[in-house]
């Protein structure tokens, strides 16, 4: 029988449970159905887009947006809710509406479900750590690649340190194919940059035997042209073909104008290998680059028609970079990392040979400092890896941002280490037309022989062919009289 | 053997840092410390100061008055460039309404450098070719961007606003100006509305040159009522650049 105390302890435990149901009302419906017990502190978060935006790393550009965590403790107590999230979550909830966003659809409806069965039990927490195993081996995360969604991917780049960004894409090679093999284990390939402000063709021809001489080029000789007009385009193509022609250079070439810009040249019978296109994340911010799905589409299949590519067909080329979306106010209030991993869902229904974040550009309101630039660059190329992108860096910064070249020399070390695929190199770091510094041709050729990586191999033999290189691919400082020097410059 | 270095050729046919040489892998003493000098002298463009009180001086025949943005210091002025565009709190009360034709403000933007070196040069040289119009006092504003000026337009009355304003400083010029000129600004008006002149420096435009081309394009705007892609189209050169403030992906 209950007595008084029992009674009165009985009326308490409802009441106390009363208070739990309500609390838990409370945060189903008003603080969202997601949230995180941290001791006696409850944080709740509206979506599951919330919880990324809060979780994700400090930075300016999610500051200048609204959409970062309102403090330190806040924003790891989001990494405790994202830990628990199950990757199936992904697939019920929309980052921009499915009605009106093409990027949003192009991820559900290309989602692969096969692939994703060996994932589908998972958290986001339980998704690290399987990431991390010893068992898991790059084959296993690249044959899961078209079962993750790009929020998923983003998702788990938040939980994870640095050194975890770069030991798990590190596992994974992504190998991509047109005259060089890009990607391949112990490789490390370099985009040639010689842009110049007035697009001189001697400038251009001058920048580029200089980056020839380090062994630069063997992911591209790419251009980005002062001015975006089809003539233009077409004098740059012609030229910079010619040059690869004349020497017998296994590279392939790119001027890097608006996909339609390459579109016309290629029905006017430019020599084009790669076409050449920015894209963000969302439909807006793509609208904003002047492209959709449909134009990319159109290119890839009139670039195919070429065929140029001497022993694979990956035609595509795109640069991406976090803060792109907000910056045409079509970010759909995604953080700056969710949105770009988006862009990435783009750039792989394209088979690109070369996808690349240009991660400093934009300037400190987006990444502010080479903290945030560096982190930035290691979640880019993770998140790039992870969805099956043969990803690179231009590792670089601008005079307003809190960075220097002591920065790129870090942040291309560690993406070296994390497996980049190829890094952009420009004379002396310092491309004259773009006002921005990115790292040097000497930078490349350090890294090469620092960390024992060597260039895409067809590209090397033409090096070892040319005696810029000795026979183990490494390239020694020049002398005047060397036969490489005599035969480029003297021609040239 | 070559008699002469062939690295010759490759320097002379491009300002880019071609041929500079290699110690091991890296690039020479002498080449490097230029780098970072150049990156130096950029740096403390951007985290300079303008001393108003000297551009103010520097004007001749014209008033002026100093104003803060609503960023209160460098560090939220890169951050926040919205609070940039924006005058501070109260602020706006201390401009008085004139029906103006014509204002000009002076930011210090990106390049202390340059809005110290020239800004007050250029105001100097263009009020002599804006006959008979009527011309606001100066405007000078710290931590401004460019679209400030819509809102002084605005308190001022004023039908133009030319802005002088810091540019980001690359390596090889970290003293360059802007100018911006925009018919009818108001609080939001889009960058597409306005016309740039930009690298106004003695090795780029000379402040004399830029004065010419802003008097014209405030004469044409004020004949055909607009600024930005409308007269952009109608102007025969293409000396005007494209939109102010916009982010550039390369």
């Amino acid at each position: 029988m209950p007595n008084k105390v029992n009674l009165l302890g009985r009326l308490r435990d409802n009441f106390y449970k009363s208070l739990l149901l309500y609390q838990y009302f409370y945060y189903s419906l008003g603080m969202g159905k997601y949230r995180a017990q941290i001791g006696n502190e409850t944080y709740g978060f509206s979506s599951l887009k919330q919880v990324l935006a809060y979780a994700s790393p400090l930075r300016s550009g999610d500051q200048l947006s609204g959409v970062a965590a309102p403090n330190a403790a806040h924003r790891v107590a989001a990494r405790y809710a994202l830990a628990d999230i199950e990757l199936k979550d992904f697939l019920s909830e929309d980052f921009a509406p499915y009605e009106t966003d093409e990027v949003t659809r192009l991820i559900f409806d290309s989602h692969d479900k096969d692939a994703f069965k060996p994932i589908s039990s998972f958290t986001i927490g339980e998704f690290r750590e399987w990431l991390l195993d010893w068992e898991t081996d790059g084959a296993m995360i690249s044959a899961a690649a078209p079962g993750i969604t790009p929020e998923m991917a983003a998702a788990v780049s938040k939980i994870c340190s640095n050194g975890d960004l770069i030991q798990i894409a590190s596992k994974i090679r992504v190998v991509t194919k047109f005259r060089t093999t890009i990607g391949l284990a112990g490789r490390l390939s370099a985009r040639l940059q010689p842009n110049h402000p007035t697009d001189d063709p001697k400038a251009i021809a001058a920048a580029t035997l200089d980056g020839l001489l380090y062994g630069i080029g063997d992911a591209v000789i790419g251009i980005n042209p002062a001015t975006d007009n089809v003539d233009a385009c077409i004098t740059l193509l012609t030229m910079l073909d010619a040059l690869r022609e004349k020497f017998a250079i296994p590279t392939q070439s790119c001027v890097l104008s608006h996909v339609t810009t390459s579109i016309e040249a290629i029905n006017r019978g430019a020599p084009l290998d790669l076409v050449f296109q920015s894209i963000a994340g969302t439909q807006k911010a793509n609208d904003g680059f002047g492209v959709s799905l449909s134009v990319l589409k159109e290119a890839q299949e009139a670039a195919l028609t070429l065929k140029r590519g001497t022993i694979g067909q990956n035609v595509m080329y795109f640069e991406t970079g976090q803060g792109a979306a907000l910056s045409s106010d079509g970010h759909h209030d995604m953080d700056l990392q969710t949105v770009e991993a988006r862009a990435y869902a783009v750039a792989r229904a394209f088979d690109p040979l070369l996808v690349n974040t240009v991660v400093g550009f934009i300037g400190p309101e987006y990444l502010y400092d080479s903290k945030e630039i560096i982190r930035a660059g290691l979640e880019d190329h993770f998140c790039g890896k992870l969805l099956g992108l043969p990803m690179g860096c231009d590792v670089c910064y601008t005079n307003h941002a809190e960075a220097d070249q002591d920065d790129m020399d870090n942040l291309g070390i560690l993406l070296c280490a994390a497996g980049v695929n190829f890094m952009i190199a420009v004379p002396g770091a310092d491309d004259i037309m773009l006002h921005y510094q990115s790292l040097s041709n000497h930078d490349i050729l350090r890294m090469r022989h620092l960390l024992g990586l060597r260039a895409a191999p067809e590209f090397e033999e033409w090096l070892i062919k040319m005696r810029l290189a000795d026979e183990k691919g490494k390239v020694p400082p020049l002398q005047f009289n060397n036969y490489a020097v005599k035969q480029l410059l003297s021609e040239g | 053997m070559e008699k002469t270095d062939p690295f010759t050729t490759l320097r002379n046919n491009t300002r880019a840092r071609v041929a500079l040489g290699r110690v091991g892998d890296a690039i020479p003493t002498k080449a490097m410390l230029e780098l970072q000098m150049a990156h130096a002298m950029a740096k403390d463009a951007v985290h300079g100061r303008v001393n108003f009180n000297d551009v103010a001086n520097d004007l001749i025949d014209i008033d002026a008055i100093e104003l803060k943005s609503a960023a209160i210091d460098r560090g939220v002025y890169l951050r926040r460039p919205d609070l940039g565009r924006r005058l501070s709190e109260g602020e706006a009360n201390k401009l008085e309404f004139g029906e103006y034709d014509v204002a000009f403000v002076i930011a210090d933007g990106l390049s202390a450098f340059a809005v110290q070196k020239y800004s007050a040069n250029v105001v100097n040289e263009t009020i002599p070719l804006l006959n008979g119009l009527k011309i606001a006092p100066v405007v000078l504003v710290n931590q401004g961007r460019v679209a400030i000026g819509d809102e002084i337009a605005q308190g001022l009355g004023a039908k133009i606003v030319i802005i002088l304003i810091g540019e980001r400083p690359g390596l090889s010029s970290a003293e360059s100006l802007g100018a911006y000129i925009t018919y009818g600004a108001s609080v939001g008006t889009p960058d597409s509305a306005r016309n740039c002149i930009s690298n106004i420096h003695n090795h780029g435009l000379l402040p004399i040159d830029a004065a010419k081309k802003i008097a014209w394009i405030v004469n044409e705007a004020l004949k055909i009522g607009l600024t930005g892609i409308g007269l952009k189209e109608a102007y025969p050169t293409n000396y005007i650049d494209s939109d102010a403030d916009t982010i550039q992906i390369k």
